[in-house]
């Protein structure tokens, strides 16, 4: 779905990335913890959290995240929104739940992005 | 709905039994910090989280939640079903991610 | 490329990492190996803000084959690597998981990434890991390597 429509349909406010309405988000993951983010496989996913810390744009940078969603009407700080603004990575927010969040953007098609199983971990050298 | 009716819908792993799975679930709940979970949780929800440590049971137990669904195949150890069973919290498992469990739970909820 | 951390300065938490990542996309570096590269030295620098002592450094060597990221630091010193290099075990202290940090994931995460992986540690030294992520030569017509 376009950036547009995911704001949409969660009641979200689209405060970085208004020139990148038409960007496509068709996978996603949801997590607080950053170690899960950083055991992301794929690229090209929109990242749904409820942690504000600026480490979660360095993350969204590292990984190529291509959009960040925060949820629980959690407002990030200026200087995170600035420097998403720097990287050009959109950020909507808004006041529904995670679960809400992720059932809606699920309705509408998004999938899930996978992290690699624990279990592909062998034992260290 | 009940936890049984969502462990067949979904497709998930019980970990602790018979205990509890014909409780009533009445929502769903996302997220790994156990802080807001506390603070926001209501009774009859199932959570997801990849958290899987002894006050994950705690928090589900003082909630009074339906159920904790661990995602990404994550596997309490077994001191942590050992408490889980004790206190009577019903631990379920699958390894689909928490966006697409909550995706598939919020769906089922709605329908 | 040597990049300083200091201990509890989680404010910056991953700030050397993002511009670790940008300086090899612009060395020429292919992006899946930057990315790897982020990765592995993100958790690096989130371990040295969290445990450390006093700190340490992130030294990324350009190989001809390989990337090196090699994380130092002098202290505390890990008692028991196999420990800590178990998923979800974490000593991470309550201020650093109010954050969602302190999972028991990253040194995990940063074996993971890596081609080869090295980790030595002495309590009351400090410890020290080297991560080798082999480069990709899309037009070397020999076949890459497998990873270890």
């Amino acid at each position: 779905m376009r950036l547009e429509d995911v704001a949409r349909s969660i009641d979200g406010e689209i405060v970085v990335g208004q020139e990148q309405l038409d960007l496509i988000v068709d996978r996603a993951f949801a997590a607080d913890l950053l170690s899960d983010v950083l055991a992301l496989t794929e690229e090209r996913t929109a990242l749904i959290t409820g942690m504000t810390n600026p480490q979660v744009m360095r993350v969204a940078e590292i990984l190529n995240i291509i959009a960040v969603v925060f949820v629980r009407g959690k407002t990030p700080p200026s200087a995170l929104i600035e420097y998403a603004e720097r990287l050009g990575i959109p950020i909507v927010t808004t006041k529904k739940t995670m679960f809400e969040t992720c059932g809606l953007m699920f309705a509408e098609g998004v999938r899930a992005c996978r992290s690699k199983a624990v279990s592909d971990i062998g034992a260290p050298a | 709905m009940t936890v049984s009716d969502v462990v067949d819908r979904l497709g998930l792993t019980v970990l602790t039994g018979s205990v509890g799975v014909e409780g009533a679930v009445s929502g769903g709940i996302v997220g790994d910090l156990l802080s807001y979970v506390l603070g926001t949780g209501a009774p009859d929800q199932i959570w997801i989280t990849v958290q899987h440590h002894a006050n994950v049971v705690a928090v589900a137990k003082v909630v009074g939640l339906a159920a904790v669904l661990l995602a990404d195949g994550r596997t309490p150890d077994e001191a942590v079903l050992a408490r889980a069973k004790s206190d009577g919290v019903v631990l379920l498992q699958s390894d689909e991610t928490a966006f697409e469990l909550s995706g598939r739970l919020h769906r089922l909820l709605t329908e | 490329m040597i990049y300083e951390v200091r201990a509890g300065d989680i404010e910056h938490g991953g700030s050397a990492s993002a511009r670790i990542k940008a300086d090899l996309i612009q060395a020429g570096i292919c992006p899946s190996v930057a990315r790897r590269a982020g990765i592995v030295s993100f958790e690096g620098e989130m371990n040295l803000i969290v445990y450390s002592s006093d700190g340490g450094t992130i030294a990324v060597e350009v190989g001809p084959r390989a990337v090196v990221i090699r994380v130092e630091d002098c202290g505390p010193g890990i008692e028991d690597i196999d420990l800590a290099m178990t998923p979800g075990y974490s000593t991470a202290p309550d201020w650093a998981t109010d954050l969602g940090f302190g999972a028991g994931m990253g040194l995990v995460n940063m074996q993971k990434n890596s081609d080869r992986f090295e980790i030595e540690s002495h309590v009351g030294l400090g410890t020290r890991i080297a991560c080798w992520i082999q480069r990709r030569k899309d037009t070397d017509r020999s076949s890459q390597k497998e990873s270890e």
